[in-house]
C-alpha cells in the first residue's frame, strides 16, 4: 500500500506543483524517487512531528497542499494537539500519512503499533478518515487527496487484501465498497484486514453462509445508507478492524446505526479489547493471537447465527 | 523616520494598555500582565514596521504575524481594532458570550493569521509560512511573538532547529523576556540562561534590547534579517505587567483580574501617562 500511495505521488507530482511532501525522517529507499524528481516538492524535516504538523499547517494557510508521512503513531498521536489546533482548527490542507496501520509493524513492538488512531483522528472536526483495504482503495485513496481540500488521514497498512477493484469501477470516498454480495450477514471491515474477511467469507460459503462483505475506506465521514441496509438486510453486522474496538470502525457504526434508529439482529465489534499488542510476531501472527484473523471471524459468525461448523482453517 | 514612528507608538502603547485593562476587567479575563508585558512590542510592530493593509487583511505581499503567547490576544485585538481592522467598540465584546474575541487569540478575526493559545505551537507554524515565502521568492517578512515561557516547550525547539538549518531569513522571533512564566518566575521553574548564547549556538542572528524602548525595537526590526542567511531573534528585556506600578515584576497579575480599586488604580496611572 504504502508504494501504491508513492506511486501516485510521484505520478501526479508534476501536475500538482503545490504539493509539498514532508517526511519525519522516514522512507529509507521507498521516497528516493519521489525526491529525485521532485527535490522541491520534498522536505526531511527530521524526527520532529509537532514541528512537522505545525510547518504543515503553516505551508496549508500559504496555499500548498501538504502530506506529512511518518509511522503509525508518530504523525498522528505525537502531534495531536498540533493536528487539532493548527491544522483542523484552521481547517488547513494537510493529508496527514500513516505507514504502518494497525499491527503492520508486527515484531517492532507496540511503539509502531496504530491501534487507537481511527478512533482520535476520527474525532477532531474536518478530519477525514481514509482507510483502504487494497492497493486500489489506496491508490485511489491517495490520488484523491490531491485535489481534497482541507484535512486528511491516510492510514496506510502493509498489508491488502487481494485486488477487490471491479472493471469500470469509480472509487467514491464516503461511499462503503461491497466487496462480496452476501445475505446472511455482514463483515464489515477497514484496512488490510478486508482481506481475512474475504477468507472469513470464503470458508462460510462453502458452508453455505453468505456474507456482505464491506470495505469501510472511508471511516469518517461514514456511509450511514450502506450500513443501515446492510442491518436491515442481513442477520447482523460484524465489524473488523486492527484497532481498539472503543471508537473505532465498530463504534463508528454503532453509533450511526443508533442514531438512524436501525438495530441489527446482533452486532459485534472484533478488536482489540482494551489491550496493548503486546505480543511479539508477525502481522498475520498477531492477528491471530488477538482473534482477528480469518478463522476468528469465521467462528464468530457461526456462534452468532448458532451453526457448528467442522474444522476452521 | 524612526522619531515620527515612536511618537505614534507610545499613544498607541498606551491605548492597547488601556483597552487591555478595560477588556480583562469587564470580561474577567486573566492575563493582564502578559499583555502589558509586549505591549510596546505591539505597538511599535502595529505602529509602523509591520507592512499590513486593514483594507487588504489577506493580501499575499503582507508580512504575517503569529502571536505564539496566544494569551496575550487581547493585546493584538487592542493593536488591529487601533489600526483598522475591526471597529474598537467590538473590543468590550472580548470574553463575552456570543463573542469572536476569544482569550486566546483566534483567526475568526480579520489581521490574525493564526489562532494560537497552546503554547510552543506558533514558531513551527511561522517556519512553515515562511519557507512559502521563500518558495516563491516573496519578500514579506513572518513576525512570531513568543513568550520565555514556551520556550519550556520542547516542540519550540524542533522549530528554532529547523529554521536556522534551512536558513530562514524571511522568519523573526520576538521573545517577551519578562523572566515570569504562569506561576512562578522563570529562575524558579527552568531557568533559560543564557537564553541569547542558545538561540546563536542553535544557528540565530541575535539581537537584544529593552523591550518597552521604542526606539530601540525599531531599529533593531528595521535590519531583517540580523544576519544574511540566518533567521533573526530579538530578545526583548521586559517588564511583566509594564505601566502599571502594583503589577509590574510580579507573578501574581499573570492570572489576577483586575476589578475595583485595582482597577481604578491601574486606569489612573496609565490614563496619567504622557
Amino acid at each position: 500500500m504504502r508504494d501504491a500511495f508513492v506511486g501516485v505521488l510521484t505520478d501526479l507530482a508534476p501536475q500538482h506543483p503545490e504539493v509539498i511532501f514532508l517526511s519525519g525522517d522516514l522512507g529509507f529507499g521507498v521516497l528516493n524517487n519521489f525526491i529525485a524528481r521532485f527535490p522541491r516538492q520534498f522536505l526531511n524535516v527530521g524526527v520532529a512531528e509537532q514541528n512537522m504538523s505545525g510547518l504543515a499547517a503553516g505551508l496549508a494557510l500559504e496555499g500548498h497542499t501538504v502530506f506529512t508521512y511518518s509511522i503509525g503513531n508518530f504523525p498522528t498521536l505525537r502531534c495531536l494537539e498540533q493536528i487539532r489546533n493548527d491544522i483542523c482548527y484552521h481547517n488547513a490542507n494537510v493529508k496527514i500519512v500513516c505507514i504502518g496501520g494497525g499491527m503492520s509493524y508486527g515484531q517492532v513492538g507496540m511503539s509502531h503499533h496504530a491501534t487507537e488512531d481511527l478512533a482520535i483522528l476520527r474525532s477532531l472536526p474536518g478530519m477525514l478518515v481514509l482507510s483502504p483495504g487494497d492497493l486500489w482503495e489506496a491508490a485511489e485513496a491517495s490520488r484523491y487527496l490531491l485535489t481534497h481540500r482541507g484535512p486528511a488521514y491516510l492510514r496506510i497498512d502493509k498489508s491488502a487484501a487481494p485486488q477487490t477493484f471491479r472493471d469500470g469501477e469509480i472509487f467514491q470516498p464516503g461511499i462503503i465498497r461491497t466487496v462480496r454480495e452476501g445475505s446472511d450477514v455482514t463483515l464489515a471491515a477497514t484496512g488490510g484486514i478486508l482481506g481475512e474477511a474475504l477468507l472469513a467469507a470464503d470458508t462460510l460459503a462453502g458452508r453455505g453462509v453468505y456474507c456482505r462483505v464491506l470495505s469501510v475506506h472511508t471511516v469518517k465521514p461514514l456511509d450511514t445508507e450502506t450500513l443501515v441496509a446492510a442491518a436491515s438486510t442481513t442477520a447482523g453486522i460484524i465489524s473488523i478492524e486492527e484497532h481498539a474496538v472503543n471508537g473505532g470502525l465498530g463504534g463508528a457504526i454503532a453509533e450511526a446505526l443508533m442514531e438512524a434508529g436501525v438495530f441489527p439482529g446482533f452486532f459485534v465489534r472484533m478488536g482489540l479489547r482494551n489491550t496493548f499488542s503486546s505480543v511479539v510476531g508477525t502481522q498475520r501472527y498477531l492477528r491471530k493471537v488477538y482473534s482477528l484473523d480469518a478463522a476468528s471471524i469465521t467462528e464468530t459468525v457461526a456462534t452468532k447465527l448458532g451453526i457448528t461448523l467442522e474444522v476452521l482453517s | 523616520m524612526i522619531k515620527e514612528i515612536t511618537n505614534g507608538t507610545h499613544s498607541l502603547a498606551k491605548r492597547i494598555r488601556l483597552h487591555a485593562l478595560r477588556m480583562t476587567s469587564l470580561g474577567g479575563a486573566a492575563h493582564v500582565g502578559a499583555i502589558f508585558s509586549c505591549a510596546d512590542i505591539l505597538a511599535v510592530l502595529y505602529g509602523g514596521v509591520l507592512n499590513v493593509d486593514p483594507a487588504a487583511p489577506e493580501s499575499s505581499d503582507r508580512d504575517r504575524f503569529v502571536l505564539s503567547k496566544g494569551h496575550a490576544g487581547g493585546g493584538l485585538y487592542a493593536a488591529l481594532a487601533e489600526r483598522g481592522f475591526f471597529p474598537i467598540e467590538q473590543l468590550s465584546t472580548h470574553y463575552q458570550d456570543g463573542s469572536e474575541l476569544s482569550g486566546h487569540v483566534s483567526h475568526q478575526l480579520p489581521g490574525v493569521d493564526v489562532s494560537t493559545g497552546a503554547l510552543g505551537h506558533g514558531l513551527s507554524i511561522a517556519a512553515g509560512m515562511a519557507l512559502a515565502g521563500r518558495l516563491r521568492n516573496a519578500e514579506h517578512r513572518i513576525f512570531c511573538l513568543m513568550s520565555d515561557g514556551e520556550c519550556d516547550e520542547g516542540s519550540t525547539w524542533e522549530a528554532i532547529l529547523f529554521a536556522a538549518h534551512h536558513g530562514l531569513s524571511n522568519l523573526v522571533v520576538i521573545v517577551d523576556y519578562n523572566r515570569i512564566q504562569g506561576i512562578a518566575p522563570i529562575s524558579e521553574v527552568i531557568e533559560l540562561e543564557p537564553f541569547a548564547d542558545k538561540w546563536r549556538a542553535f544557528g540565530w542572528a541575535v539581537l537584544e534590547v529593552d523591550g518597552h524602548d521604542h526606539e530601540a525595537l525599531e531599529c533593531a526590526l528595521s535590519s531583517i534579517p540580523f544576519a544574511v542567511g540566518k533567521p533573526s531573534c530579538l530578545i526583548a528585556h521586559t517588564t511583566k505587567g509594564k505601566g502599571v506600578s502594583f503589577m509590574e515584576g510580579t507573578v501574581l497579575w499573570h492570572y489576577r483580574i483586575p476589578k475595583g480599586a485595582e482597577f481604578d488604580a491601574a486606569l489612573a496611572e496609565l490614563e496619567g501617562q504622557g
